[in-house]
């Protein structure tokens, strides 16, 4: 265990994880009680159309990616707000559109690139010194948002007319909670791939929620599992010399079984 | 001297083709109980929502004491909603749904003096024992009653009540009327309730307001329940009439 804490590449890996799961499982509360669970997924394949497309440009996959997922983030929440169609229709179309987009931008680039599948699914153990500064300014951020918009996306998350009718800007409210959700998903994705991003965002606050009574303690319930889960996966994957991201999921796998218990013995 | 509370004038609301109130006109004085009677789909809910500010008509003027709706602080409003658009899976105890009702927001931690008001206003309508018991395990009655506790915790000028009976049984029912008509006439606020009960707004309205996306009546209950009235907003008379309000104007 202490050699294991003396390597730096493991150091950063515990540090970017625990930030990661405190940033996805703050969000995931949301994401959860908004029922919009498909949104993890949705927006971790839009960053794949990002990410090829970055790579086609021949820059650095991410900083496409970012507002390619914020784009695709405002987009879904557009078309919610303005047809007729539910969340999870508008989050379906743009999740394929932009898969569709990725492959196309793959086959585009001559030579034959494993980058993008790599980032499908992610390695938390070569986090870079700029990943780590990068996730911790978005782990700042979302902190920020705890103290100054948490009473507000939670009325509206309880119920969004009653927030208006009390004159909260829930539109706008909701517009930034997507963005930052669509920013911390890219900024995940390197850590623990698109394919398990969308774990991060729903199982700690599925998990929280079966064993609370309010919100607020669902909201920290939710962080405690994600920090958690990132530290006994991380410790866990290195033990037995299993993949990170996965072994991550698996600990948040346990602890949901073990919350639906105790929910069960609460009730 | 009475002042006006609300004021209407040709308020038309459209979606796209569809308009659910066309050329609404209506003064309602301080202190009145106005019932909004009318068929599914007569534009009552949308009217509620027009006066909360949530529907920007398309024509016309609304104002709530001298002011655009959307202009007026939110504290002078209290909004008792449907009960079946809440989500029950949201995890949240009724003193935070009363407490939200105080500081128009949600509250992660609640301060002593705002639990208190919180509690005060659950004990006016008798729910106060149910402070911590989650929402998602109250009947449809209690979860008004706490609705209600909500929206009177902020003291308001002005009631909206969008189907408060609705869904419940009705020793419930008769409750939560009472409650209303109890608290209206100690604090002479406004109060406007949307209702298919039509015998609680026989008995209990300064003025019922039938509507059926345009106004068919607004006048006293007896004068709003007319048959002619009736078969105008309803197409019909219903069998409520005879037997509630015991009073005969068949043709």
């Amino acid at each position: 265990m202490i050699e294991m804490l003396s390597y730096p590449f493991m150091q950063r890996a515990i540090i970017a994880g625990i930030l990661v799961g405190f940033i996805g499982s703050y969000y995931g509360a949301f994401i959860v009680q908004r029922k919009m669970s498909f949104m993890g997924d949705g927006l971790a394949h839009a960053a794949f159309g990002g990410i090829a497309l970055g790579l086609l440009l021949n820059s650095e996959p991410l900083w496409v990616a970012l507002p390619f997922t914020v784009f695709v983030a405002i987009l879904i929440t557009l078309i919610r707000d303005k047809t007729e169609l539910e969340m999870d229709t508008s989050i379906g179309i743009l999740f394929a559109v932009s898969v569709a987009l990725g492959i196309i931008f793959i086959s585009l680039k001559k030579e034959y690139s494993t980058d993008a599948f790599a980032f499908l699914f992610g390695s938390i153990l070569t986090v870079s010194k700029i990943d780590l500064l990068l996730t911790f300014i978005i782990g700042l951020i979302t902190l920020l948002t705890f103290f100054s918009l948490w009473k507000r996306w939670a009325y509206a998350t309880f119920d969004s007319e009653l927030a208006k009718s009390d004159r909260l800007p829930v539109k706008t409210d909701d517009y930034i909670l997507s963005i930052l959700i669509a920013v911390s998903i890219v900024l995940s994705i390197k850590l623990v791939g698109i394919v398990l991003i969308a774990a991060f965002l729903v199982i700690p606050a599925a998990s929280a929620r079966l064993v609370s009574s309010t919100f607020f303690r669902m909201t920290i319930l939710s962080i405690i599992f994600g920090a958690v889960s990132s530290i006994v996966g991380l410790v866990a994957s290195f033990l037995f010399d299993m993949p990170s991201g996965a072994t991550i999921i698996l600990v948040q796998a346990i602890i949901f079984v073990i919350c639906i218990f105790l929910g069960r013995v609460k009730k | 001297m009475i002042m006006t509370a609300i004021s209407l004038e040709n308020i038309t609301v459209q979606f796209g083709s569809f308009i659910p109130l066309k050329d609404i006109n209506i003064q309602v004085e301080e202190g009145a109980f106005i019932s909004i009677v009318g068929p599914n789909g007569g534009g009552k809910s949308t009217l509620i929502k027009v006066l909360l500010g949530l529907i920007k008509p398309e024509k016309g003027n609304a104002r709530i004491f001298g002011k655009n709706p959307d202009e007026i602080s939110s504290g002078l409003i209290g909004y008792v909603p449907q009960i079946k658009t809440l989500d029950r899976s949201f995890p949240a105890l009724p003193i935070e749904l009363v407490v939200s009702g105080i500081s128009s927001n949600w509250s992660g931690f609640m301060n002593t003096p705002t639990k208190k008001l919180a509690i005060e206003a659950m004990e006016q309508v008798g729910v106060a024992h149910l402070s911590k018991r989650p929402l998602s395990k109250l009947s449809g009655g209690e979860l008004q009653k706490v609705y209600l506790a909500r929206s009177i915790a902020r003291k308001p000028k002005l009631l909206f009540l969008d189907e408060p009976v609705t869904g419940i049984d009705s020793a419930a029912e008769k409750d939560i009327t009472r409650l209303i008509d109890e608290y209206q006439n100690t604090s002479n606020i406004t109060v406007i309730m949307v209702t298919h009960d039509w015998e609680a707004a026989y008995h209990h309205s300064s003025k019922v307001l039938l509507l059926n996306k345009t106004v068919v009546c607004f006048d006293s209950p007896a004068t709003a329940f007319r048959d002619e009235n009736l078969r105008m907003a309803f197409g019909h008379i219903g069998h409520q009439h005879e037997m509630n309000f015991g009073v005969k104007h068949h043709d």
